[in-house]
């Protein structure tokens, strides 16, 4: 796409930058690629296949086992299930905060829509660790887990440590990256449609499905995806705000590598996420190149 | 507009005004309800998202030993942290591999991302891919995978050649490099796919010399992109916890891995009051990014939100 002002360049015969120089301009980058990203994956991969050392560590070998305990283990296969259905559900607690937040940034003026914009990047911008842990100091038993707590008649009652403190946390960590790409497609859109779909007598609800929602759906799509895969992978927030009981895929591949120092099964749990990401990409990709999705407001 | 009606014509307002208002959402007398609940929405939002921000800045200043309780301000934590040689250290080591990851990542995100522009279509769609990759495989993945990489690859070294190495700041920095040099490049080729090529055209039909045309005409059209991609990778560098964590070594402890450290052990005011500080330094970031940026925008007649916000909200 991009290759084609520059191709025209060089078949007008002006005086271009040499193959050698774009391959210096490369090289660095491609470098790091290679070093950092492509050779620990392959070990990665590598080392899945392997037996754990009597120390702890990988020891050479060839063996399927620790896929086999990975999917005949159910204890073994919880985490994967319990980070599906905590991103799915933090998906959905995004979508729901930010697709009310999307419309009223896109329906401003143009001067209050950048204001309100910057006060998105503002939190997006500051440390996740910071704004996770601060939940703590919100949720403890001194401040809103208390209050609750006496407000039931239930002094045990806690909210630190539970799913739902999880799902608190991922929810506020991510939803951000749901509005950006939903305000994106709602300001993009045509504010001439609802107005036509109300002269033709539509009630509001029915605008909404039958118009607003089907062009808003690109950006839903795109911030659903956007949020969803780190979801999966999140370790920081169930670490902190779910004190390490609510075990998603990034608890158990730390525990697997540091406590029981199993490489090899970690590896293989870590080839396995992987896996679920490319998946979810793959679909994603798909319904990009049907055309669902339009070129601009694809991550990809 | 139609509110100021009545005061100009104070005759025809009784008249003029409900028709005017019929005319834009009569058929829907629901629309400020639609509008009261999306306000209300919208200030909880916002309320929800700076809660936590605003808890830990208010905390810092918390005369009480218990982090969780207000007792009077006080300033105290903040000299606490000053004198703290552990948080000292964490400061600097957290500037060692900030200011480094954010240069060599603008570097070589930006030739990439020039370099890319002629390069084979099929090199492109690899390198591409990679891009990609390393930004979607979850963060852990990756700082668990490097991890393994160093610690094999330097008993590998020590076994063989005696050559003893260990984790600390350089490892941290190239394992910071990887996705910050895929945001630059991403930030910067956006920039590249929106630039007016015919500039390019005028300055070589001009006689300029690549490099010349490259200096005066394709540059000072990235520059906003290229110092958007150095501000983002210094701050997401100086913020990461995750891929620090792994691959640092005894004594490259930096503020996030101290804060995660006292987060666990119970937060404390002085928690809080380094939290803070970090609050300042990567906020002070985006201010740069959104005053430099937001300058140049309006010089070029930009759109959109425009400045910093707008870009990390349209690349997003």
């Amino acid at each position: 796409m991009t290759a084609t002002p520059a191709s025209a360049k060089s078949k007008g015969g002006r005086k271009g930058p040499s193959a050698l120089l774009t391959s210096v301009l490369v090289l660095p980058a491609g470098l790091w690629y290679l070093l950092l990203l492509v050779t620990p994956l392959i070990i990665v991969t590598v080392f899945s296949f392997g037996v754990r050392a009597k120390n702890g560590g990988y020891s050479p070998a060839f063996t399927f086992d620790n896929y086999i305990k990975l999917i005949t283990q159910p204890q073994r296969l919880e985490p994967f299930f319990t980070s599906i259905w905590m991103a799915l559900g933090g998906t959905i607690g995004c979508l729901l905060v930010g697709l009310p937040l999307a419309y009223f940034i896109a329906t401003r003026a143009r001067r209050r829509k950048g204001l309100l914009i910057l006060m998105l990047v503002i939190p997006f911008w500051t440390s996740f660790l910071i704004r996770t842990y601060s939940w703590l100091i919100i949720l403890g038993k001194d401040n809103l887990g208390g209050m609750i707590g006496t407000l039931i008649g239930n002094p045990d009652f806690r909210i630190l440590g539970t799913p739902f403190a999880v799902l608190l946390g991922l929810v506020y960590g991510y939803l951000p990256l749901m509005v950006f790409p939903l305000y994106v497609t709602l300001e993009r859109m045509d504010r001439t449609l609802v107005e036509a779909s109300k002269d033709l007598g539509a009630a509001r609800l029915a605008t909404f499905r039958q118009v607003t929602l089907p062009i808003a759906l690109p950006g839903l799509i795109t911030g659903s995806i956007l949020v969803f895969i780190p979801m999966i992978g999140e370790y920081v927030i169930p670490a902190i705000l779910g004190y390490g009981r609510t075990f998603l895929m990034g608890n158990a591949l730390v525990d697997a590598f540091l406590q029981t120092r199993d490489w090899p099964f970690g590896s293989a749990m870590a080839v396995g996420l992987i896996l679920v990401m490319l998946v979810t990409v793959s679909v994603y990709v798909w319904f990009v190149n049907r055309g669902r999705i339009t070129r601009d407001v694809s991550v990809l | 507009m139609s509110a100021a009606t009545p005061a100009t014509t104070p005759v025809a307002a009784p008249a003029a005004a409900p028709v005017v208002r019929r005319g834009r959402a009569g058929k829907d007398p629901w629309a400020w309800v639609v509008e009261a609940w999306l306000r209300g929405h919208a200030s909880l939002a916002y309320a929800f998202l700076y809660l936590p921000i605003v808890i830990v800045v208010v905390f810092a200043f918390n005369d009480n030993k218990l982090a969780t309780t207000w007792t009077g301000f006080s300033l105290r934590w903040f000299g606490e942290v000053f004198k703290d040689q552990v948080v000292q250290a964490a400061l600097r080591n957290s500037f060692s591999v900030a200011i480094p990851t954010a240069i060599l990542s603008t570097t070589f995100g930006t030739m990439a991302a020039l370099g890319l522009q002629r390069t084979p279509r099929r090199f492109k769609m690899v390198f591409d891919a990679l891009t990609y990759i390393s930004i979607i495989v979850p963060e852990i993945v990756i700082a668990l995978s490097t991890l393994v990489m160093f610690a094999s690859g330097f008993e590998l070294l020590q076994s063989t050649t005696g050559i003893k190495l260990q984790m600390g700041v350089p490892t941290i920095v190239a394992a910071h490099m990887l996705f910050n040099i895929s945001f630059v490049l991403l930030l910067v080729r956006a920039r590249l796919d929106g630039m007016d090529r015919t500039l390019v055209e005028a300055s070589f039909d001009l006689y300029a010399s690549p490099w010349r045309t490259f200096r005066q005409v394709t540059f000072p059209q990235l520059l906003p992109a290229v110092v958007a991609g150095f501000l983002l990778s210094f701050t997401f560098s100086f913020d990461d916890y995750v891929i620090t964590s792994f691959v640092s070594g005894p004594g490259s402890s930096t503020l996030p891995i101290f804060i995660f450290g006292q987060v666990k052990r119970g937060v404390t005011p002085e928690t809080n009051a380094v939290a803070t500080m970090m609050l300042f330094f990567t906020l002070a970031m985006l201010a740069v990014g959104q005053f430099t940026l937001g300058r140049a925008s309006r010089k070029t007649g930009g759109s959109g939100t425009g400045g910093m916000a707008g870009m990390i909200a349209e690349q997003a």
